[in-house]
């Protein structure tokens, strides 16, 4: 069986076809969804992808929520279908109350652009099975608004829980709160983060590293022995 | 036809860089005595009909799911005349 995995075009995404390219290099088959579609193609697993969706209006994320395709999205993550939010798609689902927190300006206010480090603190996680807990990783992180915040009982329990996926190493780049890169809500299906995977994908692009690669794997492997 | 003002604020424990920018700028431009400043958002809301308490109602609760984010932002509903 080929997994079949949806990645959401909303207006102003930007890495919709990066991602469609990563998950074809991984061995799944990218699923093009459409944001006013509610019909999500019976795809396995869906990444929401980076980019501005309607142009960070409001807030990041603030009104992609309300778009028909995450009203289906939310009802299958709920199921357990395994979600990825990237950057633009970490904030939604924020906003959508997936997981836990809200991303905000980054406290240098610049646009910020590099090559990042990460320690991968979990794999027990739909998108982190290829990955060893404790795994250093580089990949390309680009935002503006990428500042988690959370209040302290919730960055408690997600420290708690294992819920802490990675953690921003050397410099943390925009102000999160506890170093955090990304976090999983608690059945571990649903995963977002800033920093780009799908940049990382392939050793003739970028830094030459392809250390984003294990996060499409690992979904791939998940779908194929359930 | 009547004005809704809703005034969003992020939470009073959240960093507000771009606030302390405002802030750290103005004794050079030459105002003095500006101890803090935090930075908001103001939504002006045209109502059409009353605004009897269903459309406050409403409007709070568009405020809440849409207006604010309310893991850090405080919204405030104002009738202005």
């Amino acid at each position: 069986m080929t997994a079949r995995i949806g990645v959401v075009t909303f207006p102003g995404t930007l890495d919709d076809r990066d991602t469609q390219r990563a998950i074809g290099i991984a061995g799944a088959e990218a699923v093009p969804l459409w944001h006013r579609d509610k019909d999500l193609k019976q795809v396995d697993a869906v990444v929401l992808p980076g980019g501005f969706s309607y142009g960070d209006y409001l807030r990041a994320g603030a009104i992609s929520r309300f778009s028909p395709v995450m009203g289906s999205i939310v009802e299958q993550a709920n199921a357990g279908m395994p979600v990825l939010g990237i950057c633009n798609g970490f904030q939604v689902l924020c906003e959508a109350h997936l997981l836990p927190g809200a991303m905000l300006r980054n406290t240098g206010l610049h646009f910020v652009c590099r090559d990042q480090k990460l320690r991968v603190e979990t794999a027990a996680t739909a998108w982190t099975a290829d990955y060893a807990a404790g795994e250093e990783i580089s990949i390309p992180l680009k935002n503006i608004d990428g500042r988690y915040t959370a209040d302290e009982r919730t960055l408690d329990d997600l420290e708690a829980e294992g819920r802490v996926v990675f953690r921003y190493r050397d410099v943390n780049p925009n102000g999160s709160l506890r170093d955090i890169a990304g976090i999983s809500n608690a059945a571990g299906n649903v995963v977002g983060l800033m920093p780009h995977p799908e940049h990382a994908v392939e050793p003739l692009i970028g830094t030459g590293r392809t250390d984003g690669l294990a996060f499409f794997t690992s979904v791939i492997k998940k779908l194929v022995s359930a | 036809m009547a004005r809704v003002v809703v005034d969003v604020m992020l939470k009073p424990e959240i960093l507000d860089p771009q606030g302390q920018a405002v802030q750290r700028a103005l004794p050079r431009l030459g105002f003095a005595g500006i101890s803090d400043v935090r930075q908001g958002k103001r939504f002006e809301l045209e109502v059409e009909g009353p605004v009897d308490d269903a459309a406050l109602a409403r409007i709070r609760e568009m405020a809440e799911t849409f207006l604010a984010n309310t893991v850090i932002e405080d919204f405030d509903v104002k009738v202005e005349s």
